[in-house]
């Protein structure tokens, strides 16, 4: 008789499933004749850091349209926070905390780095001086205080990577998206992203990523969700995935192969 | 330092019909009234960067309506400007809203544009209560309030007042949240989203604002030039006057559009008269097309933000 009040006393620090942020409920896309995402569901837990991966063509990047509002499902739905995203445009999911990076990344190049970064403190400081105090702090934190005013057309690769990250960290989100943040970075950059994403997560952000870099994956990720041809063929810790035959056939090809993937 | 400049550019500005006689009274007239139009045509053109090739049709939807209004209701003009301001901001509305619910853009929103400029030309032209191809013609009566001046120097200040207020618009815009996603929307529209950013209200919001003061326009063109016809004031070479000098001067500047109207009126006026007095009339184009290359090819980003390059240099 005394359980059920235990259970709803108990403080949430204690639960070992974090409260759900994202539910993917059987996602399904198909552009002409390819099934790009097939039957999908996965969720995000708070504060969670959650991995997709999966070879070239896999309907990842799909799978983050599908999630973010560029893309409207065929079948299926996307929850956040219980509420379903549906019909949604970008700027309203992107509103109710979900913010996304893209894989090509897409500075305003005309725009100077501070400025790109207002835009998306400007949503929830709608005054531009305010706004861009918060943009300089988010910019420092990225170490990229110093390229504040230049133009963002200037930046190299791994500074427009962090502006990428700067942007999405600016629209203050509780869901973060990230495709393949790390992906042509050299191990000094690849480093810092890592330890960034990691402080990110620290906040309290949830972290969904995309990326090919394993090493970030294994070390950053507390589950993987691992895709082929569209669909989910395995999900699990980094350590059982790693192992999983599938998708060591997935990434190596479906020859007896005895290691493990790179 | 930019205040004072202001100030100082104001004050000649208001001094300078004392001193001119009144032919170049009437070019200044001339630049200011474009120069009005090209920087209401650039808050959507060129910070937002939404081309509209179809400009004409506001001047034309807000002179026709004050025009009809004075003609047959004796509504004067001055109020006759707003209802017809507001007339040109909800077919402007409509245009945005195809185009922008619809994710028109580059040329898809130019032909748009055009192509509900040229129905408005043809459906007017057909309407015998509108003056049809002939036009609408208004008597000559000096009476203020009827917005007609004996004294030329009053369209000066009239034409002075309007390119302040759309420039005044336009540097209020350009500080606020609304100015600066502008000029994202024009860089990314889908990182804009991706940001947050509901790009559809806020291109909506620069039509509309556009299309009102181009509007305005329509009724200083009907009672400064006394008529109407629906081949100039809804065609397509009116919209074009009207967005080469922001692109000469530089779109998306403060300063550009002014700077390309005091560029080109004088030199299309010039070589207007140059060539229709030698017979060769229209050669003032080929003087429009020579240029536009040339700013394309040597100054793509026009000519205020070279020349603001090479003062700081300086």
């Amino acid at each position: 008789m005394t359980e059920p009040d235990t259970a709803s006393n108990r403080p949430p620090t204690l639960q070992a499933v974090p409260p759900l942020l994202l539910e993917v409920q059987s996602l399904s896309k198909r552009f002409g004749g390819l099934q790009a995402v097939k039957d999908l569901s996965f969720t995000v837990g708070e504060g969670e850091i959650v991995a997709l991966i999966g070879p070239n063509g896999a309907g990842k990047t799909t799978a983050f349209a599908l999630i973010s509002g560029f893309l409207a499902p065929d079948t299926g739905r996307v929850t956040f926070r219980g509420r379903d995203l549906a019909g949604l445009k970008p700027h309203r999911v992107n509103a109710l905390g979900v913010a996304r990076t893209f894989q090509i990344m897409r500075p305003f190049p005309r725009l100077t780095v501070v400025r790109n970064v207002m835009i998306a403190t400007l949503g929830h400081h709608p005054a531009p001086a305010e706004a861009e105090r918060r943009a300089r702090a988010v910019l420092a934190e990225l170490s990229l205080a110093d390229k504040a005013d230049a133009l963002a057309g200037s930046l190299t690769l791994a500074e427009r990577k962090r502006l990428e990250l700067a942007r999405a960290l600016g629209t203050e989100p509780a869901l973060l998206l990230l495709d393949e943040v790390m992906s042509g970075l050299n191990e000094a950059e690849t480093e810092r992203i890592l330890e960034l994403v990691r402080a990110i997560n620290r906040r309290g952000v949830a972290i969904l990523l995309i990326e090919h870099v394993m090493r970030a994956v294994m070390s950053l990720a507390q589950r993987i969700v691992v895709l082929n041809h569209g669909e989910r063929i395995a999900e699990g810790p980094p350590e059982a995935v790693a192992g999983d035959p599938k998708v060591i056939e997935a990434y190596l090809g479906n020859e007896d192969v005895a290691g493990a993937p790179a | 330092m930019r205040t004072a400049a202001a100030l100082v550019a104001v004050a000649v500005l208001l001094a300078l019909p004392a001193v001119l006689n009144a032919y170049a009274l009437t070019i200044f007239i001339l630049i200011l009234f474009y120069a009005f139009l090209a920087q209401a045509w650039n808050i959507l053109g060129g910070y937002a960067g939404q081309l509209s090739v179809g400009h004409a049709a506001f001047v034309g939807v807000g002179g026709y309506t004050s025009a009809m209004l004075a003609a047959h209701w004796a509504v004067t003009p001055w109020l006759g400007m707003l209802v017809g301001a507001g007339l040109a901001a909800v077919l402007g509305a409509i245009i945005g809203y195809l185009g922008f619910r619809f994710g028109l853009r580059g040329f898809y929103f130019v032909l748009l544009t055009v192509a509900f400029a040229e129905v408005c030309r043809i459906l007017v032209s057909n309407i015998d209560a509108l003056g049809g191809a002939l036009g609408l013609y208004i008597t000559f009566t000096g009476d203020p309030r009827q917005f007609q001046f004996q004294d030329q120097r009053v369209y000066y200040y009239v034409a002075l007042a309007l390119t302040l207020l759309a420039t005044g618009m336009a540097a209020l815009i350009e500080r606020r949240r609304f100015g600066i996603y502008l000029t994202a929307i024009r860089d990314d529209e889908g990182a804009c989203e991706a940001l947050g950013v509901d790009t559809f209200r806020y291109k909506m919001l620069a039509m509309v604002v556009s299309s009102f003061l181009t509007g305005l326009g329509g009724t200083f063109y009907a009672f400064y030039l006394f008529s109407l016809q629906p081949n100039t004031v809804f065609g397509i070479p009116l919209s074009v006057e009207i967005i080469i000098r922001p692109i000469i001067g530089g779109a998306g500047t403060l300063l550009g559009p002014i700077l390309g109207s005091f560029i080109l009126t004088p030199l299309a006026e010039l070589s207007r008269q140059y060539f229709g007095q030698s017979g060769l009339h229209g050669a003032h184009l080929i003087v429009y097309g020579l240029l536009l290359v040339s700013v394309v090819l040597f100054l793509p980003h026009g000519a205020y933000p070279y020349l603001r390059r090479l003062f700081k240099r300086a």
